[in-house]
């Protein structure tokens, strides 16, 4: 508890560190409602009756989740680069708290996150068809997403030992993301390009994703979209395991 | 030679040798030029591609995507590539070597000017490495022929010119490598409140005003014509007179900070 409880602290006092990561997807949802708000009217279009605001509203909220995701690594990398982790690993502090500190401060960021980024929407005048149901499901997801994720970078955080690492993996996720149905769907894209899309699993996220906050609430979609980011986690934090195992053998 | 000669051509020597400190630290340092290579290259691609049926809405007079996107990923790579004076300035500001740069005999200007050469060089990669991507792997057209390309390489160097004295105000008043996220947050914004992704009647909201009065709508116009069809003096005068504009008033604004550098 401690240790998630200074984990968040870090991450409050560096508003470096967590205001991009609102202010792009903010950004970009205002930017491309206004510029492709016409895009609903093309044919094949999967949600014609729907402004384009709703359409990437879970989109927004995944991808600002996904870039604050890093900064729980970041802060791990810290802690390796300026020794604290040194010290950390000399007391009686239980060691697998270390990783479920990181890991829960990555899942509380996402909600956090997630929840002031769909009340922006709501502000908008975004809406949720499925109501408070659909927004809590949204957030489950979007935070889930974030541990997931962020458990990867944790791995990375604890192999490299070096927060310009984690950083330069940002891009990474950039590409994960627009190679998705993020903020054009997939039925929409050309060639090579639309296959790819097809295959990445943040597509199928998003579009399940989308089925909740478009359609209504599903228990189905919220299953489905719960099941590959389980799947995401389970691979993420097992690599953390053995990367954290890899650690404390070098330290001791 | 007079003395007011040889007092210009060497301060043009002085821009000369920082713009090719820049380009050394680049070749020792490859790894600086990576994301601003990868970068717009990724953008002319994921544009292209997740947005290759917009191209059927009013407005964007082709029926390829990709000569839609590829002059807006060619600004956003020039307008990275800007950062790199920007860059070495606060690197050098950190490890004080700018202060032995300005104890020594060298005009603010001809710094100023050696520190946008190296950015403005640094801008033709990632515009040479956009434009092959687009013709070589993405089909792209260009109905302006060789003035097309001209006029895409001159406003990338313009912006790049442009970003790069702003970033250089930016640093020489806050003097740390941080400050460069700032310059992001307001290049990126810039940028994408324009008609970069889509044209102004495809635009609706505050943002067709606010597309409509920034002057990097203009700037990108220009860059973008060749791709569209032929270069007309209709398009292309609106965008000098931005660049203009743009360049005395990030200028004027490079000078005044770096006054503030010993503050």
């Amino acid at each position: 508890m401690q240790l998630s409880h200074r984990s968040i602290l870090g991450m409050i006092r560096q508003p470096q560190a967590w205001v991009p990561t609102l202010f792009f997807p903010l950004l970009l949802a205002a930017v491309y409602s206004s510029q492709f708000s016409n895009a609903v009217s093309l044919p094949d279009f999967p949600y014609p009756d729907v402004t384009f605001l709703d359409f990437i509203l879970p989109a927004c909220v995944i991808q600002g989740v996904l870039f604050g995701s890093t900064n729980s690594a970041t802060d791990l990398a810290g802690d390796i680069e300026n020794a604290f982790m040194d010290r950390l690993l000399s007391s009686p502090v239980s060691r697998p708290s270390i990783l479920i500190a990181r890991l829960s401060s990555a899942f509380s960021y996402g909600l956090v996150q997630a929840t002031i980024l769909i009340l922006v929407f709501f502000a908008f005048g975004a809406e949720l068809s499925g109501g408070i149901s659909s927004a809590l499901a949204l957030i489950l997801i979007t935070s889930f997403l974030s541990m997931g994720v962020g458990s990867f970078l944790i791995a990375i955080a604890l192999r490299t030992g070096s927060q310009e690492v984690v950083n330069s993996l940002f891009p990474i996720i950039f590409v994960f993301i627009f190679i998705s149905s993020a903020f054009f769907p997939v039925e929409l894209m050309d060639g090579w390009y639309g296959q790819i899309a097809e295959w990445n699993p943040l597509t199928w996220i998003i579009d399940w994703t989308r089925v909740i906050t478009i359609e209504g609430f599903s228990w189905k979609a919220l299953l489905q979209a719960s099941s590959v980011i389980a799947l995401i986690s389970f691979v993420g934090i097992a690599t953390s395991i053995r990367q954290l195992k890899r650690r404390l053998a070098v330290a001791s | 030679m007079t003395p007011a000669s040889s007092y210009w051509s060497h301060q043009w020597l002085v821009a000369a040798a920082v713009t090719k400190r820049g380009l050394l630290r680049m070749r020792r340092l490859p790894s600086l030029m990576i994301p601003s290579i990868i970068m717009p290259i990724f953008f002319v691609i994921a544009f292209s591609g997740s947005f290759s049926s917009v191209v059927q809405l009013d407005g964007y007079s082709t029926d390829k995507a990709v000569n839609w996107m590829a002059a807006w990923a060619i600004l956003q790579g020039s307008a990275f590539s800007g950062l790199g004076g920007g860059g070495l300035t606060a690197t050098d500001l950190e490890n004080g070597f700018f202060d032995r740069l300005r104890a020594a005999p060298i005009t603010p200007a001809s710094l100023i000017a050696g520190l946008v050469g190296y950015s403005v060089t640094r801008a033709t990669l990632p515009t040479t490495a956009v434009l092959i991507v687009s013709f070589v792997a993405l089909d792209a057209d260009m109905p302006g022929g060789i003035l097309g390309f001209i006029i895409a390489y001159f406003t990338a160097i313009a912006i790049a010119a442009v970003m790069s004295l702003f970033v250089l105000g930016i640093v020489f008043k806050m003097k740390t490598l941080k400050s460069l996220a700032i310059a992001q947050v307001v290049m990126f914004s810039m940028m994408f409140l324009s008609v970069g992704q889509a044209p102004l009647e495809a635009i609706e909201g505050w943002l067709y005003h606010v597309a409509k009065y920034n002057p990097i709508t203009h700037v990108i116009r220009m860059g973008r014509q060749g791709f569209l069809g032929d270069v007309t003096w209709a398009e292309t005068q609106p965008g000098l007179i931005s660049i203009a504009l743009l360049m005395a008033g990030a200028g004027i604004w490079a000078r005044g900070c770096y006054r503030k550098v010993d503050i």
